[in-house]
């Protein structure tokens, strides 16, 4: 357990955090790996996990009817995937296939929300390193809209 | 009468007159986008440095103004990488081996390649805005001892709109270069990274410090490239960019390139960020 400790506590997304969190963290982590191909979670699905990604490449899909899937983003070593379990209906809207061998720590977004509503001090140190990320790519995702590369007519 | 004051140079074939240029060879990039390789009808010399233009001529149909692509090293002919978007640009990528263009320039300042010595070299180019920082590429490259890590950052559209394959993948295998592509949006058949430019930022080993960046690309790409680096410690004297206005004369006569106190065509179309910076945040870049 201490190992998974020290592991997790070197991860970009947990760089800087007070120590006593990451006891509480990686009591709610588990260690996985994917192979190529396979779907980490797929839209629709309950979200009740995030990923802190170790090593590894995944593509982040949007389904298309009667259309191979879209890729919007992909996420890489020492990236975070997914912030659907914070807010209801933990619902993911996006699927996640693996593109490269993939380890990760899987954390379970249940168990951190019980931990969170107790513990105010960790939520609000969680949330604050969500914003972060998700004004990051809110930026990507309006520069992305953009379609800066077509012709302008 | 007033007379206008017209240097001699001017006369000359290749400053205001197009010098016939016989097309050598044309490479498909992608769908839409061709490197029209062309050398002088008079075998004369064809120097320049990386980030300058030419004005292209297509006879009947119109001029424009085109980035040199090539090698600065190959002094016997000149490369452009053109997207046809309109009549000029399919005329030019519509012609054939042997066949005949009027040539102008090389026009502007280039790239800061001297400055930029003993430096690590960071390249950001958003689609065809990568055809300028080619000969960047190769300079930086042939002359390895005299500068730092090479860094290029590359966004496209999508897969299909990559210039340049064979050489990026070349390029991300040679030691002390890092080469990262993105783009936009990509299918099932694409393993390489997907979102915008200044993702890579993230993944590039940067020392800001010690490196010049060099940005090309479509304007708003830019703005977000400039806020990136400066949110990384980039010194804003350290950041380059390659402006794009409507020509004519190419050579600071006419007035159409005018942009305040600046024409592109002979002031630029590389500008250092800080000298610019008053305009760039006041207007629309
Ligand atoms: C200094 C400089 C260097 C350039 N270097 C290159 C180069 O290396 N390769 C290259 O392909 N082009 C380059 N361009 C752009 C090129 O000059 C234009 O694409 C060209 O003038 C279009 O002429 P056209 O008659 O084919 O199309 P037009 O009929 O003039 O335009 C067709 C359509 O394309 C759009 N369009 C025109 N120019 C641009 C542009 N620059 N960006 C986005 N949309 C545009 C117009 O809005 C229009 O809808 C450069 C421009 C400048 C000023
Ligand atoms: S194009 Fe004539 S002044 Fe620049």
């Amino acid at each position: 357990m201490e190992t998974l400790e020290r592991i997790i506590a070197e991860h970009p997304y947990l760089s800087g955090i007070d120590p006593q969190w990451i006891e509480l963290l990686s009591g709610c982590a588990a260690n996985r790996k994917y192979e190529p191909g396979s779907y980490i979670f797929r839209e629709g699905q309950e979200a009740n996990e995030f990923f802190l990604v170790r090593s590894g490449r995944i593509a982040v899909e949007m389904a298309m009817p009667n259309h191979d899937p879209i890729t919007v983003a992909t996420v890489l070593d020492g990236d975070v995937l997914g912030w659907s379990w914070l807010l209801p209906p933990y619902q993911w809207k996006f699927q996640g296939r693996v593109v490269e061998p993939t380890r990760v720590f899987a954390l379970d977004g249940k168990c951190l929300r019980q931990k969170c509503e107790a513990n105010h001090d960790l939520g609000y140190e969680l949330l604050k390193r969500f914003c972060k990320i998700i004004d990051r790519r809110l930026d990507q995702a309006r520069f992305q809209l953009l379609d800066v590369y077509a012709v302008a007519r | 009468m007033v007379t206008i004051p017209v240097p001699e140079v001017a006369a000359t074939p290749g400053f205001l007159v197009p010098e016939p240029f016989v097309v050598r060879r044309l490479t498909r990039e992608t769908q839409d986008t061709f490197t029209l390789t062309v050398a002088s009808h008079g075998g004369g010399d064809t120097s320049f440095v990386p980030g300058q233009f030419s004005m292209l001529w297509s006879y009947g149909v119109g001029e424009v103004p085109i980035s040199i692509s090539g090698d600065p090293a190959e002094h016997d002919c000149l490369s452009y990488t053109i997207r046809s978007v309109g009549a000029a640009t399919q005329a030019l990528v519509g012609r054939r081996a042997g066949e005949t263009i009027g040539v102008r320039g090389p026009f502007g300042h280039g790239w800061p390649l001297a400055e930029a010595r003993g430096r690590d070299v960071l390249i950001v180019a958003g689609g065809i805005g990568l055809a300028p920082l080619r000969g960047v590429i190769y300079h930086v490259l042939r002359n390895r001892r005299d500068y730092g890590r090479l860094i290029l950052l590359y966004g496209s559209r999508s897969p299909k709109d990559l210039l340049y394959r064979k050489e990026l993948a070349a390029w991300a295998r040679l030691p002390d270069t890092q080469a990262l592509v993105t783009v936009d949006y990509g299918g099932l058949n694409w393993h390489g990274r997907v979102g915008v430019v200044t993702t890579l930022f993230k993944y590039a080993r940067l020392h800001p410090e010690r490196t010049t960046a060099m940005v090309c690309g479509p304007e708003i790409m830019m703005r977000f490239v400039i806020r990136e680096l400066r949110a990384g410690g980039f010194a804003r004297e350290d950041i380059h960019l390659s402006l794009e206005r409507n020509m004519r004369c190419g050579s600071g006569f006419c007035g159409h390139c005018q942009w305040g106190p600046w024409f592109i065509c002979k002031d630029g179309p590389v500008f250092r960020y800080d000298r610019i910076r008053p305009l760039v945040d006041r207007h629309e870049l």
